[in-house]
C-alpha cells in the first residue's frame, strides 16, 4: 500500500520513487477581490490517488477546477502561479494557454451526476466527438472500452441508446466516469464523486477510483475521511485556501503534524 | 431493542391527525383568503366561457344565413355584392402569411441575439443589452407601426405589402422570442454545461450540441405564444395599409413563375382578420357584426389552436430532457 515510501528497510529492490504527473507551485486564485487560494503548492503523483480534505469552503474545489480551467468559464476570476503538467512542463495557467487544450488532456467527474439528456452512448461518445473522432468502428470500440473502463458495459450493452437518466444515480456516475474515461485523460479529478449516493453505489465508485489509478493519476475531493483513507496514496489537508498538511496518507491519518489537521480528522471541527 | 423506548415516547397517530384538524378549523383569515384566490381563478374561467358565449350566440346569426362548407373553402369576400360570398381564407391567408413572415424572421434573429448575449457576448455587453431588451418588449405595438412605416415601407420601398406586415411582426415578437430563449437557456443547469465544457467542448460545439438542444421546447413554447398575440394585433398592421378591402385570394406563395413569380405574394396588398373585425363593428348595418363575430370566432379558435400546440410540443420536446 505504502508504494509511496521511498526507504524501505530490508533488501528488497527499492520501488521506484513516484513520478509527478503535476506540480501546483505558489498557486493563489481570486474571485474579483476575495483571495480564494494562498500560496498553495503540492505535488500530484501519476498513477496515484491525491485526496483533498477540509471543511466546506476550505478551498478545495476552486484548487481541483484550477486544473481543468473551469474558473475560466466565469467572469472576474483570476489565477497566480503556477500548476506544470510533465512530461512536458506546460503551465495549465498560463495565458497562452488555451483552456481547450488543458481540458483535452485533465478530464472531470461532478459532485452530482450530470448525464447530458442524451442517449448512454452518445454521452460516452462526446469527448471524442468534439476531438473530431468520426469512423463509427472507431467510436463504438472506444465507447465500449471507457464503459467496461467503468463497470458499466455489463449492465447497459443491450441499451446504448436508451437516455442516460434512465439509469439509477450509481450507474448515472459510472456514466460520467466512463465519459471521463473516454478520452484517455492524464490527470482525471473527481469533485466528492459519492456524495450524492448510497453506501453501495458508493462502494462500487470507490473500488473503479482503485482500478483506474493503475492507468491516470487521480485528485479527488471528498468529505468522507474513511473515504479518503480508503482511495488515496496522499492526502493534502486545506483550510480557509491555505494548503495546512501535506503528506502519504497513512502518515497524515495516523500521525499528523499539525494540531489542526488532527483535529479535523478525529472529528473535533469541521 | 431500540423501538420499545422511542415507540412509547411518541404520541399515538390518531391523536396527532386530530390536532390538525382542530387547528384548521381555527384559522379563519386562512380561511378567508383561501375563499378569495379560489374567486379570482373563478373568475378567469367565467371571463374565458363569457368570450365563448358572446362569439357563439353572434356567429350563430352569421352561420345561419351563410354555409360552413362556403365559410372554409370559397375563395371570394363580397359581402356587399348581389352575389355576396364569404370566404375567411381571403382574411385568413393574409394574417397566416404575415405570420409565416415573421416567424421566418423572428425564430432564427431571436434565438441568435439571445444566445450570442448569453453564451459569447463580453459580460459588459449583456448588461448593457439586457435594459434595452426589457424597453423593447415594452414599446407600445403601435410605435412598431410607425416605424415599419417609416422604414420598411418607404424606406426599402417594400409597400405596403405582406412583407411589410410580416416584418413588422416579427420586430413586435423579437423580443418576445428573445426573453424566451434567453429563459429556457437559463433553465439549463450549470452542472451541465460545465460538463460539456469540462469535456473539452468549445463555446460553439457547447452551444450547438446543448444549450440549442435543450433550449429548443422553451424557444417553440415562447414563439408559439408570442405568435398567438401577434395574429390579434390589429394597431402596427393598420399604420401599413392592412386597412383595406380585399375581395379575392391573394397569390399563393411560391405559386407564380420564376425568377420574380415565386415571391408575388409577399408584396401583395392584404388584411388581416382583426383589423376586419374592427371595420365592420365600425359600420351600421347588423349583418356586420355578424361578420365579426364569426371572424372573432375563427381567431379564438386559432389562438386556442397554437397554445395547445405550445403545450403538446413542450411535453413531447421535454418527455427526452431530464436532467
Amino acid at each position: 500500500m505504502i508504494e509511496v515510501t521511498t526507504n524501505r528497510s530490508g533488501g528488497a529492490a527499492p520501488e521506484a520513487a513516484p513520478q509527478a504527473k503535476a506540480e501546483v507551485s505558489n498557486l493563489s486564485f481570486y474571485y474579483g477581490d476575495f483571495r480564494a487560494l494562498k500560496d498553495v503548492g503540492m505535488p500530484v503523483y501519476d498513477k496515484k490517488v491525491t485526496a483533498l480534505i477540509g471543511p466546506s469552503g476550505c478551498g478545495k474545489s476552486t484548487l481541483l477546477r484550477c486544473f481543468n480551467r473551469m474558473h475560466d468559464l466565469y467572469p472576474g476570476n483570476r489565477y497566480e502561479g503556477r500548476i506544470t503538467l510533465h512530461p512536458d512542463d506546460t503551465n495549465l495557467l498560463a495565458a497562452g494557454v488555451d483552456p481547450i487544450e488543458v481540458r483535452m488532456r485533465i478530464s472531470m467527474v461532478f459532485q452530482k451526476p450530470n448525464p447530458f439528456p442524451k442517449s448512454i452512448y452518445e454521452n460516452v461518445a462526446y469527448g471524442l466527438r468534439v476531438r473530431g473522432v468520426r469512423g463509427r468502428v472507431a467510436l463504438d470500440e472506444r465507447v465500449e472500452q471507457a464503459l467496461r473502463g467503468a463497470f458499466l458495459w455489463d449492465e447497459v450493452k443491450d441499451r446504448l441508446h436508451e437516455m442516460g437518466a434512465n439509469l439509477s444515480d450509481g450507474q448515472q456516475q459510472r456514466l460520467c466516469i466512463a465519459r471521463a474515461l473516454a478520452t484517455e485523460p492524464e490527470i482525471i479529478l473527481f469533485d466528492e464523486p459519492t456524495s450524492a449516493l448510497d453506501p453501495i453505489a458508493t462502494a462500487s465508485i470507490e473500488e473503479l477510483v482503485t482500478e483506474l489509478k493503475e492507468r491516470v493519476a487521480i485528485l479527488i475531493i471528498t468529505h468522507n475521511m474513511q473515504q479518503a483513507a480508503r482511495v488515496s496514496e496522499t492526502t493534502a489537508y486545506m483550510y480557509l485556501g491555505e494548503l495546512i498538511e501535506f503528506g502519504l496518507t497513512d502518515e497524515i491519518f495516523i500521525k499528523p503534524r499539525k494540531k489542526q489537521t488532527e483535529d479535523y480528522i478525529t472529528g473535533r471541527f469541521g | 431493542m431500540i423501538a420499545a423506548p422511542l415507540g412509547s415516547s411518541l404520541p399515538a397517530a390518531g391523536r396527532i391527525s386530530d390536532r390538525l384538524r382542530k387547528r384548521a378549523s381555527r384559522h379563519v383569515p386562512e380561511r378567508i383568503i383561501e375563499f378569495l384566490l379560489f374567486a379570482a381563478a373563478l373568475g378567469s374561467v367565467f371571463t374565458t366561457a363569457a368570450i365563448v358565449y358572446v362569439l357563439v350566440k353572434e356567429s350563430w346569426v352569421f352561420f345561419q344565413a351563410v354555409p360552413l362548407a362556403q365559410f372554409l373553402f370559397d375563395t371570394q369576400w363580397t359581402p356587399l355584392f348581389d352575389d355576396a360570398h364569404f370566404a375567411i381564407m381571403v382574411l385568413l391567408s393574409g394574417t397566416i402569411t404575415s405570420s409565416a413572415v415573421a416567424l421566418l424572421v423572428a425564430i432564427p434573429l431571436g434565438a441568435v441575439i439571445a444566445i450570442y448575449l448569453s453564451e459569447f457576448a463580453p459580460f459588459a455587453v449583456r448588461e448593457v443589452a439586457k435594459p434595452f431588451l426589457e424597453l423593447l418588449a415594452g414599446v407600445p405595438s403601435i410605435v412598431y407601426g410607425l416605424l415599419a412605416l417609416g422604414l420598411f415601407v418607404y424606406e426599402f420601398g417594400l409597400g405596403q405589402s405582406i412583407l411589410s406586415a410580416g416584418l413588422t411582426l416579427a420586430l413586435l415578437i423579437l423580443p418576445v422570442v428573445i426573453v424566451a430563449t434567453r429563459e429556457a437557456i437559463r433553465g439549463i443547469p450549470r452542472i451541465i454545461r460545465e460538463g460539456a465544457y469540462a469535456c473539452g467542448a468549445t463555446n460553439w460545439q457547447t452551444v450547438r450540441d446543448h444549450i440549442l438542444p435543450y433550449s429548443t421546447p422553451g424557444i417553440l413554447t415562447g414563439v408559439i405564444i408570442g405568435m398567438a398575440r401577434a395574429i390579434g394585433e390589429t394597431a402596427p398592421i393598420i399604420t401599413i395599409g392592412a386597412l383595406t378591402f380585399i375581395a379575392f385570394l391573394p397569390p399563393a406563395p411560391f405559386a407564380g413563375d420564376p425568377p420574380a413569380g415565386p415571391f408575388d405574394w409577399l408584396f401583395a396588398p392584404f388584411t388581416v382578420m382583426p383589423i376586419q373585425m374592427f371595420n365592420w363593428t365600425s359600420r351600421p348595418e347588423a349583418a356586420f357584426q355578424a361578420n365579426a363575430a364569426a371572424a372573432g370566432f375563427v381567431l379564438v379558435l386559432m389562438t386556442l389552436a397554437m397554445n395547445a400546440a405550445a403545450i403538446w410540443l413542450r411535453y413531447r420536446l421535454r418527455r427526452d430532457i431530464k436532467w
